[in-house]
């Protein structure tokens, strides 16, 4: 089983506070750690899972600037086999679409059973990359896919759907997955592991050789015309209680039972 | 008259809520550019669901056939390439729902047309679609002009639109012919999967303390426990809390998950991501403590304490012990 997985490097915004940059465009990053996109991770995992199982390879692919060479050397310490990086240079403002072709330009040239991507990314949540790539290899997929189950020659799949709910479908290989959280626990990667594929040689490629032309990606190929970022208003929202600890702990004791707590 | 195109989202022969809030914002849409609201359902044997669509657009479209029962990403695909095709609405309007994940970003590809997902405000003016979208978890507001089309394709996140609003319409219904199918890839449908056995039903709970990410690690799961045994909780999660499997998946609140309406709702460490927020907004109190003060989940808080929670659930604690 031969295994394609699409990776992003992305900013870890949890418990950051974000600035938005001047012009609008963007945030401000260099305060911000990076790491592999929750999703992607998940996808990396259960690729070299099912390598582990059933034998193949695993190929991660990024599209990005040379520091999301990390996800790569990431993906190669959990397992992953091969690594190719899309050069960012000529992707920059690209929709979701434009992304996507990059990808497609690389991925229709390899051999593969399985193609998986995460459901979406944590910075744009498009959600798009996945089922566009599947669209334009001509591969049957499934979208936010929870459970995989591989046999002769046919794959099973649970897909996540609303309200606790599950649907199971079922595809011929080749063919494409959109991976959810929690499908798996993803393996913890040491910066021992990192050192130890630090020699494995990653495959760059770029939107020329690829022969994309600029109406395909990019800000022209886009079919976004502007996108300003904003901080959110904040709405009426919480009253955020203040004081000391104790104070702070007083109150909300006693609100938890004015509203019928602890009788 | 250009049109506005509505897919309507069904399950186990009944309705979604998202296809209600899409007819909601089509129509308030459609009055303020003078467009007609077009319903289109796929089913089999569903003329009972046409009704209360019919109150909600224009035109019916109908399309009856057995490969249809339930939603299958091919057959939408070769329905919709067809209808699209023909009909060219000004913009279609897909629920972001498992469904409208799976099937719009293959639907744009596939026939070339202009994808914005996930939004949650949506304006034409000049016939040019403008949207609101949140990005970064919700931490950041992304206003997008997309560059002038001739249609349209967009996801609506669920929840932004009122789903009860009454539109006084009657719409007559145009039953169309399915297609024959051809060019299909071989993905299908099996049936669906039962929910895990529960432990506990969080939806039954008048009190819940839920935790999210920022309980840090499966041993913490006791702190918040020991919390929720001193007020009489029950204790449910986020969902980074059920994927860590730190907690079932039988305890999580939020879109996938469980929808809860207890008397109080105590988040500990939960960010509030939409998804989270669609299954607990409608609490009678919400109590939340994160030590992000930005955390989206104050939005929806009545109450809010920015601290960190293994500072607060212990001096918490205490004054419920006291007693």
């Amino acid at each position: 089983m031969d295994i394609v997985v699409c990776v992003k490097q992305v900013p870890e915004v949890t418990d950051a506070e974000l600035e938005v940059t001047k012009d609008g465009t963007g945030i401000i990053t260099e305060d911000l750690e990076f790491d592999i996109n929750e999703w992607d991770n998940y996808a990396v995992e259960e690729a070299v899972r099912i390598k582990e199982a059933q034998g193949g390879t695993v190929t991660v692919i990024t599209l990005g600037d040379e520091e999301c060479e990390d996800v790569l050397r990431t993906a190669l310490a959990m397992g992953a086999d091969k690594a190719i990086r899309i050069e960012e240079e000529g992707f920059e403002l690209s929709d979701a679409a434009g992304i996507a072709h990059g990808l497609y330009r690389v991925i229709r040239n390899l051999s593969f059973d399985l193609l998986l991507t995460g459901v979406q990314s944590s910075d744009d949540g498009w959600s798009q990359v996945g089922p566009i790539l599947a669209e334009l290899l001509g591969l049957p997929y499934a979208a936010l896919v929870v459970n995989v189950e591989i046999a002769d020659g046919m794959i099973t799949v649970h897909r996540e759907l609303e309200s606790n709910t599950r649907e199971r479908v079922e595809l011929p290989l080749p063919a494409a997955l959109t991976i959810q959280t929690g499908i798996n626990n993803p393996r913890y990667v040491s910066i021992m592991g990192i050192q130890k594929v630090r020699r494995i040689e990653i495959t760059e490629t770029g939107s020329e050789e690829l022969e994309l032309s600029e109406e395909e990606i990019g800000s022209h190929g886009s079919s976004v015309a502007s996108q300003v970022l904003s901080i959110p208003p904040v709405g009426e929202g919480a009253e955020i209680l203040t004081g000391s600890l104790d104070e702070i702990c007083e109150k909300t004791a006693q609100i938890i039972r004015d509203k019928g707590g602890v009788v | 008259m250009d049109e506005i195109l509505v897919l309507a989202e069904h399950r186990n022969g009944e309705l979604r809520e998202i296809t209600f809030e899409l007819l909601t914002a089509a129509n308030v849409l459609g009055k303020a550019h003078d467009l007609a609201v077009t319903g289109l359902l796929l089913a089999h044997e569903a003329s009972s669901l046409a009704g209360r669509l019919q109150g909600a657009c224009d035109t019916l479209l109908f399309m009856e056939d057995p490969e249809l029962a339930q939603y299958s990403a091919e057959h939408y695909l070769a329905v919709l390439q067809m209808l699209l095709g023909d009909r060219k609405p000004v913009l279609t309007m897909i629920g972001h729902t498992a469904e409208g994940m799976d099937l719009a970003p293959a639907l744009a590809t596939r026939l070339s047309l202009p994808l914005v997902t996930d939004c949650v405000e949506i304006s034409l003016e000049g016939g040019e679609l403008a949207v609101l979208r949140q990005i970064y978890g919700g931490k950041i507001n992304a206003r997008l002009a997309m560059k002038p089309a001739e249609s349209y394709l967009l996801t609506l996140r669920p929840g932004t639109f009122d789903a009860e609003a009454q539109q006084g319409k009657s719409a007559s219904v145009e039953t169309i012919a399915a297609p024959s199918w051809t060019d299909l890839k071989g993905r299908r449908f099996l049936g669906y999967a039962e929910a895990e056995l529960e432990d506990v039903d969080i939806s039954a709970a008048d009190i819940l303390v839920s935790v999210g990410r920022g309980i840090g690690k499966a041993e913490n799961i006791a702190v918040a426990q020991d919390f929720a045994d001193a007020i009489g909780a029950t204790v449910s999660c986020s969902r980074p809390v059920a994927d860590e499997e730190w907690l079932p998946k039988s305890r999580q609140v939020g879109t996938s998950g469980k929808t809860v309406r207890p008397k109080i709702y105590i988040a500990l460490g939960i960010s509030g991501a939409y998804q989270h927020q669609a299954g607990m907004k409608n609490a009678d109190t919400i109590i939340a403590v994160n030590k992000d003060p930005m955390a989206p989940i104050f939005n929806v808080a009545h109450y809010g304490i920015v601290d960190d929670l293994f500072k607060v659930l212990p001096a918490l604690a205490e004054k419920f012990a006291k007693k």
